[in-house]
């Protein structure tokens, strides 16, 4: 299948696109010339990038180059400060973000964010599954029974939890607190993933379910995951971009960034020679 | 070593006697009161609602009720606004005209009550006597007067419960999907009710116990209301009232008043600090 790509990377050659999902050759997300600002202050600098269906991007950058602040971009949780302002454009499926059509809390759903810390509410399993379901206010009980075991059996939580749905959340361990979140939000059957250093406090082997759940979920979603772990990146993303200072200074095929970064930025950054 | 002994003995004696200010007056209370209770009878007292001092008959039922009309009325009131307040100053409200809002419904607490009697007899009564008929000096003036009253109460400790539940919570439900006003309806408000119940029921204490305002605007007539137009007497202002003319039992039977008063705030107190205690809170149920 041709891919007619604005942008200078192109997808790799086994990179299925689902035709007509968002029109041909359409990124699912493409960000325009977007300045983030706190007070003011510019966080973010003339970001400009394509987020394509089913690619894992992973986003890498040392401590307060505006990585998450990106992130809670694309589905506006940056609304939720009030010092934040913007200027540019963030296009999903090519409706700007901030339109007057933009339907915030259905973009929440179809843009579904993990944060660094889990952050399950102080009811049972099941409740936390069924919230956002029950908020969409369009699926019959069966349905939402149905949506809260795939996205448990998704984020490889299903065996461990399914005969205690009803026991709080907050009783489950850190690992799987934070693949309850991931599970939450893949009930919804989004269409963007975007998580922000999901693994940083998690063991090594949760870190690998999260992981190999990414993996499978690529088939469905674009997955963005921004991380502070470099080799995480190289292991679990097919694009990575590489951000500083609230610029964006690099961005490509993940092989390519590893072995051959176009920035010398990047180069110290990888070999830990910086950040 | 000697010296940080000392200092404890003393701060311990200075944390005593503020218990001993109250088991004074609650001796004393009681030490009066009981006596006439016995005489006339706990049941008597309680539940008869004739108050004839001069003849000897001390029922307060009336009284009883009309203390509990007029702060059922202002903790209404209280809460609808003062709880509605806090969702507001804590949810919507952008942080500058918080740092406006906050102070002044605090300022609230310091004026005087008999500001406010003065501002209801004004302007409340004379309004309720119009439009609402009636003589205006009534349950309902009373229990608006209250309930403005009790908001700073009802206001801050709700605003705190509020503050108190976790970010992640809220920031977690918006992820999901949640609009605002879900979210605080869902999680926020579940979250803080043990802290919304103590703040109403520490209200529910202060328009008990409130007096001077009251006896302005309440109209003290010994009977029972009929309808929230009615005047009123509550057993703050029965002691008010009649302290300063009263002798031997009539006396007596006031102090009585006031040990019913006791009791009754007593409970109320008890029951909030309980509930706040009890931070554990469960999810929606099915």
């Amino acid at each position: 299948m041709g891919i007619t790509d604005n942008t200078q990377i192109d997808l790799p050659s086994n990179q299925v696109r689902f035709a007509g999902e968002s029109g041909a050759g359409q990124p699912k997300i493409r960000v325009e010339g977007y300045h983030g600002f706190f007070d003011g202050k510019p966080v973010l600098k003339n970001i400009s990038l394509d987020i394509h269906s089913n690619e894992r991007l992973a986003i890498i950058g040392p401590a307060s180059s505006g990585k998450t602040t990106f992130l809670r971009s694309l589905n506006r949780m940056t609304d939720l400060n009030h010092e934040f302002t913007h200027s540019g454009r963030i296009l999903l499926d090519g409706l700007d973000l901030w339109d007057r059509n933009m339907d915030v809390p259905e973009l929440r759903r179809r843009v579904g964010i993990v944060y660094a810390v889990p952050t399950p509410l102080p009811w049972s399993i099941y409740d936390n599954m069924a919230y956002g379901p029950r908020l969409a206010g369009k699926f019959k009980p069966s349905e939402i029974e149905r949506m809260v075991e795939e996205g448990l059996k998704n984020a490889f939580l299903w065996d461990e939890v399914k005969d205690r749905l009803r026991t709080p959340a907050t009783n489950l361990s850190g690992g799987q607190q934070q693949r309850l979140c991931l599970a939450r939000v893949l009930a919804l059957e989004p269409e963007v993933l975007i998580l922000d250093e999901p693994c940083s406090g998690l063991d090594p082997i949760s870190t690998g379910k999260i992981e190999k759940a990414l993996e499978i979920l690529k088939a469905r979603y674009s997955i963005v995951l921004v991380t502070n772990n470099t080799k995480q990146a190289a292991r679990a993303s097919d694009r990575t971009a590489f951000f500083c200072m609230g610029e964006l200074i690099e961005i490509g095929q993940t092989a390519q960034v590893f072995t051959y970064p176009a920035s010398r930025k990047t180069n110290d950054y990888i070999t830990g020679h910086f950040g | 070593m000697k010296r940080d002994k000392l200092i404890g003995i003393l701060l311990m004696i200075v944390a005593f006697s503020a218990m001993l200010g109250l088991g004074l007056i609650a001796v004393f209370i009681f030490l009066e009161g009981l006596p006439i209770i016995g005489k006339v009878g706990v049941w008597d007292f309680v539940f008869s609602a004739q108050w004839y001092p001069a003849e000897g008959k001390f029922g307060i039922l009336s009284m009883i009720v009309g203390s509990l009309f007029v702060t059922a009325g202002a903790i209404l009131i209280g809460l609808v606004f003062g709880l509605g307040c806090a969702i507001v100053l804590t949810q919507f409200c952008p942080r500058k005209l918080v740092s406006v809002i906050k102070p002044s419904i605090e300022l609230l607490a310091g004026i005087p009550s008999v500001v406010y009697g003065f501002m209801g007899v004004l302007i409340l009564v004379p309004v309720i006597r119009d439009y609402l008929g009636g003589p205006g000096l009534s349950v309902l003036a009373s229990s608006i007067v209250l309930g403005i009253m009790v908001l700073p109460t009802v206001t801050s400790i709700s605003v705190d419960a509020l503050q108190a539940v976790p970010r992640s919570f809220y920031e977690g439900s918006i992820a999901i999907g949640a609009t605002r006003w879900q979210t605080t309806w869902m999680v926020m408000l579940k979250g803080a009710r043990s802290g919304i119940v103590a703040a109403f029921i520490l209200g529910m204490g202060r328009a008990v116990g409130e007096t001077m305002a009251v006896i302005m605007v309440a109209g003290n007539t010994i009977s029972m209301p009929g309808s929230i137009l009615d005047p009123v007497r509550t057993l703050t202002s029965n002691i008010a009232l009649e302290m300063s003319y009263s002798a031997g039992d009539h006396r007596k039977a006031l102090f009585a008043t006031g040990v019913v008063l006791f009791i009754i705030i007593m409970i109320l107190n008890t029951i909030a600090l309980w509930v706040s205690r009890k931070r554990v809170w469960k999810g929606p149920r099915r």
